[in-house]
């Protein structure tokens, strides 16, 4: 089936069969393989994807085709004209990830979040994620990291420790 | 130690933020699902429904008709290859790579097919048709020891008794027992749990006809040892053989041994010349790779009426699966086990484990521990609760009047360990201190008074770590020493690599903060390399929280090898002999002659460009390092509970860790460890279990039965720490990934049981779900 989506901005044409998963289409069509897959259930939250600008969702539960017409943000569109986004840099900053693997599916749900929520409370935060889990973390790090990201100035801190 | 006086250098002691982070932020890390080669084929396997079935009959000719299957593999296959059976690690076992004759475990491995696409070889194993014949599965180590159904005839020893392995002094601690004033003992189980790292397992193999040189890309916590491996299952020779492992999505242990997927993915590339990709889903990683624990312990303590042990005996019924793939050194089946004795002074000690076959997964690797150290920890923590409890003791106090005491380091064990440093008391007083134990004991008995239950749990956990030393510990024979090689340009940049293989641990950092430290170098210009076997030194891999213990002196000591050398070239720089010239402040000084100094990177400069005569231009070094001893991490965790007697829900309010691991290479990368360690140990005491039931069957297949914590449930943590340096250590540092998990379990557990104690609850075995500890509640009530 052929499909037109717009990823990160810029516009894909494609023909996918139409079993193959978002994440897949993402991964294998496109070469953006920030995004990750680690459960294929839908618990882990690894392959979360920014739909349509605020919506965040789960890329593995998601055929491809459904995308069709639609716009995509991944991880790799989130830093721009080489700056990274507050909550790239707040992550950075506040130890918010280990191995990285859950880390873009994470950065996306906090985006999403913070679209619909500027100014979360600890507890908002912490329910605001609880579709994306991490094994490293426990987490406390990444809530200091949201925080600190929606208190940031439009224009984040430079890249250099 | 001259800690912090290079904070610009982010030198050890600094919170320097990770080196990693940028690719891992912007989606640019690389793992092992992301490494795509040129005509790559895909490979799904095959899984047996039954956990003890004959397989009458496998046929082939559905899968090999749908188009894009290449090749469908069976055990009978890899048989006449002579791959039919892999040596387990520690060797006292071999494991059907694919079932041969008879399934032994549900979801076994049966059978292989390779296609042009995941879809499609995923289909392809769905039109695989095998026969079988169920058999009666041996659920029950109890039952599997009657002997009654062999689990295993393609073993000399009809038995399904693995071995049995003891330590310490049998009749004198019976006697010691005997002559006890008090005694308690209890069936304590540590359960069948999964890591369940986050990315699963998986490889990519790549036999390039051409050159005759095969590749691995593969989620491994250890690859020169995979190498090694390799090599001596498939008489590949060793220099013919590539083991990269990308950024590691987690591993927790679970990426130590090697499994079917890699061996069938390695042969199906040298049968068909192209690479192969196998992944698992995570179906396939909870049921079939590295499940961890499953030890049933039956533990006792003898104590004097003032609340004085007298001796520990621990035996042990250990659940090995189908077969004995556990990841312990050799000499050790049950790993480090005789830490039993813990943080306290046992006049004597005896402890014993027995190791059975059933039809459940193989494994019994360590899980974010250093070798059965998490069952030992949680065995003798939860006993001492159980003495204090019948003694009418606080536990705490019971604890402090048994420690070990300072002055008796180095401290020999009745089982056997030489304890390197600590300072049980002082950091158990740090603890007490932070958390307010008086106020909270005070609460506590209000809230006795009005029928609520509250509960103070307390682990005071004695850790062994960084295996080891050579003469005691060894993987396939190769001794379990660790490696580091820097190399120091000629502008005073360098890069560092290791025989360690970080999947979170910050590595890429912390191993720049050493070599920094020695060098007077600063750490983001050394680039750290770990994972590749032809460019790092040989190393045995990141587990059991020997990185630290064992790379990371390897690193300080390859390091100061090249200040010696440096030394030499600063003599000629100052233009003075070699011993006036002495090593402060991160540089050379001539002695007597303020301001009159070479720094390391004039040096580096110089060795390349005007090195002094007679000395081998260049600035490079090579250090393995075997050390004297193993390190002993440890700390005080105290958690505080309420506990809903109308829903039997745990709420944990407060968890106060408060760890000594020695000199703290990077604080911000250790409080992220022990953040993530006590996650994981809240989840082991309270959600997650592998559970089987009576027919063999696996309940707990994916993430919506085997229970990870979210944020919601995850408790907020509170850390401090003691430092006690490791007296051995080139810097002093003990290794810490791993002591939350090892520490926590049991601090959660004994909250909760001092929370129903009111009741008579003595002991609920873990997990601790809402459902065990309302059922305890209700039984506890309906015999009042």
């Amino acid at each position: 089936m052929n499909i037109s989506v717009k990823v990160n901005g810029t516009d894909y044409a494609r023909d996918v069969e139409p079993r193959m998963l978002l994440a897949y289409f993402l991964r294998e069509s496109l070469g953006l393989t920030g995004t990750h897959v680690g459960c294929d259930s839908s618990h882990c939250g690894c392959c979360v994807v920014v739909l349509d600008g605020n919506r965040a969702v789960k890329s593995c539960t998601m055929f491809a085709v459904q995308a069709d017409g639609h716009e995509i943000t991944t991880v790799e569109g989130l830093e721009q004209g080489g700056k990274l986004h507050p909550l790239q840099q707040a992550f950075w900053d506040q130890h918010g990830l280990q191995c990285g693997y859950c880390t873009p599916g994470m950065l996306m749900t906090c985006y999403a979040l913070l679209k619909h929520n500027p100014k979360p409370s600890e507890s908002e935060i912490r329910e605001g994620i609880s579709g994306n889990l991490c094994r490293c973390t426990g987490y406390q790090n990444i809530v200091k990291a949201v925080q600190q990201a929606a208190t940031a100035d439009a224009t984040p801190a430079g890249v250099a420790s | 130690m001259t800690t912090g006086q290079l904070p610009e250098r982010h030198a050890i002691g600094a919170a320097m933020k990770r080196k990693e982070d940028p690719r891992f932020i912007r989606g640019k890390g690389r793992y092992l699902d992301d490494i795509v080669l040129p005509n790559m084929l895909f490979l799904a396997l095959v899984h047996s429904p039954y956990p003890h079935a004959k397989i009458t009959k496998i046929d082939k000719t559905a899968a090999l008709a749908l188009p894009g299957v290449k090749a469908v593999i069976t055990g009978e296959d890899l048989v006449a290859a002579k791959l039919g059976w892999l040596p387990t690690f520690h060797g006292f076992d071999n494991q059907m790579v694919l079932a041969i004759g008879k399934a032994l475990f549900q979801y076994q491995e049966v059978a292989g097919v390779v296609a042009t696409s995941r879809e499609i070889a995923a289909d392809g194993a769905e039109l695989v048709d095998v026969q079988y014949e169920p058999l009666d599965p041996v659920v029950d180590p109890y039952q599997s020891k009657l002997d009654k159904i062999i689990l295993r005839d393609d073993r000399e020893q009809k038995t399904n008794h693995i071995y049995h392995w003891q330590v310490g002094e049998r009749e004198k601690t019976d006697a010691a027992l005997a002559a006890s004033d008090v005694t308690i003992k209890e069936r304590i189980l540590s359960p069948r749990c999964h890591p369940a790292p986050l990315e699963p397992c998986g490889c990519v193999s790549d036999m390039n006809g051409a050159t005759g040189r095969l590749t691995v890309y593969m989620t491994s916590q250890a690859p020169h040892v995979h190498r090694t491996a390799f090599s001596l299952v498939t008489g590949i020779p060793e220099d013919k053989i590539h083991v990269i492992s990308p950024d590691v999505g987690g591993g927790f242990g679970n990426k130590v041994p090697v499994y079917p997927g890699y061996v069938v993915a390695t042969v199906a590339s040298v049968i068909l010349g192209v690479p192969v990709k196998w992944v698992e889903n995570r179906t396939e990683n909870l049921t079939t790779t590295g499940f961890a624990r499953d030890y049933h312990m039956d533990v006792e303590i003898g104590a004097t009426k003032a609340g004085k042990v007298t001796a520990l005996k621990v035996s042990t019924t250990a659940d090995h699966g189908a077969f004995d793939a556990a990841a312990d050194p050799r000499k050790y089946p049950a790993g480090m086990f005789g830490i039993v004795t813990g943080s306290y002074d046992f006049p004597t000690a005896f402890a014993e484990v027995d190791a059975y076959f059933t039809n459940k997964a193989p494994g019994g690797i360590a899980y974010r521990c250093s070798f059965r150290v998490t069952e030992a920890a949680y065995a003798i923590e939860r006993a001492m609760d159980i003495l204090a409890d019948k003694l009418g003791l606080d536990p705490v106090q019971l604890r402090m009047q048994n420690f070990v005491k300072k002055e008796q380091f180095p401290y020999h064990s009745p089982l056997g360990f030489t304890y390197d440093s600590g300072d049980y008391a002082a950091t158990t007083k740090k603890a007490l201190d932070i958390i307010g134990y008086d106020a909270l004991l005070k609460e506590q008995a209000e809230k006795r008074k009005r029928g609520e239950f509250m509960g103070i749990g307390v682990s005071t956990f004695t850790e062994i770590v960084g295996a080891g030393p050579g003469k005691h510990f060894d993987i396939l024979g190769i001794k379990m020493f660790d490696s580091a090689e820097i190399r120091i340009h000629p502008t005073g940049s360098g890069i560092v690599r290791a025989g360690t293989r970080h999947q979170g641990q910050g590595h890429e950092t912390t191993w720049a903060q050493i070599v920094a430290e020695e060098l007077g170098l600063d750490p983001q210009e050394l680039l750290v390399e770990e994972g590749d076997t032809d460019t790092a030194p040989y190393g045995l891999g990141t587990y059991a929280s020997r990185s630290t213990p064992v790379a990371g002196g390897a690193l300080a000591l390859a390091a100061r090898k090249i200040r010696e050398k440096a030394r030499k070239i600063a003599a000629h720089l100052l233009e003075a002999s070699e011993d006036d010239v002495e090593w402060k402040d991160y540089k050379f000084n001539l002695k007597g002659v303020p301001g009159k100094t070479v720094t390391m990177k004039e040096v580096a400069f110089a060795a390349y460009t005007n090195p002094a005569p007679d000395t081998e231009p260049g600035l490079e070094a090579t250090y393995y390092y075997d050390p004297p001893n193993l390190t002993f991490p440890n700390g005080t965790y105290i958690a505080v509970v309420d506990v809903d007697k109308d829903t039997g829900s745990v709420k944990v309010r407060r968890f106060l860790a408060v760890d000594d691991c020695g000199v703290v290479i990077n604080p911000m990368i250790v409080e992220g460890q022990i953040h993530g360690g006590l996650t994981e140990g809240f989840a082991i005491a309270f959600m997650q279990e592998i559970k089987y039931d009576s027919g063999g069957n696996n309940l707990n297949t994916d993430f919506t039965e085997y229970l990870i914590p979210t944020a919601l449930e995850t408790p907020h943590w509170e850390t401090a720490g003691t430092v006690t340096p490791s007296p051995h250590h080139p810097i002093g540092a003990k290794g810490v990934g791993e002591s939350p998990n090892v520490g926590s379990p049991q601090a959660f557990v004994n909250a909760v049981i001092d929370a129903l104690s009111p009741l008579g609850v003595t002991h609920i075995d873990m997990p601790l779900t809402k459902e065990k500890v309302w059922n305890a509640i209700q039984g506890a009530q309906s015999k009042k």
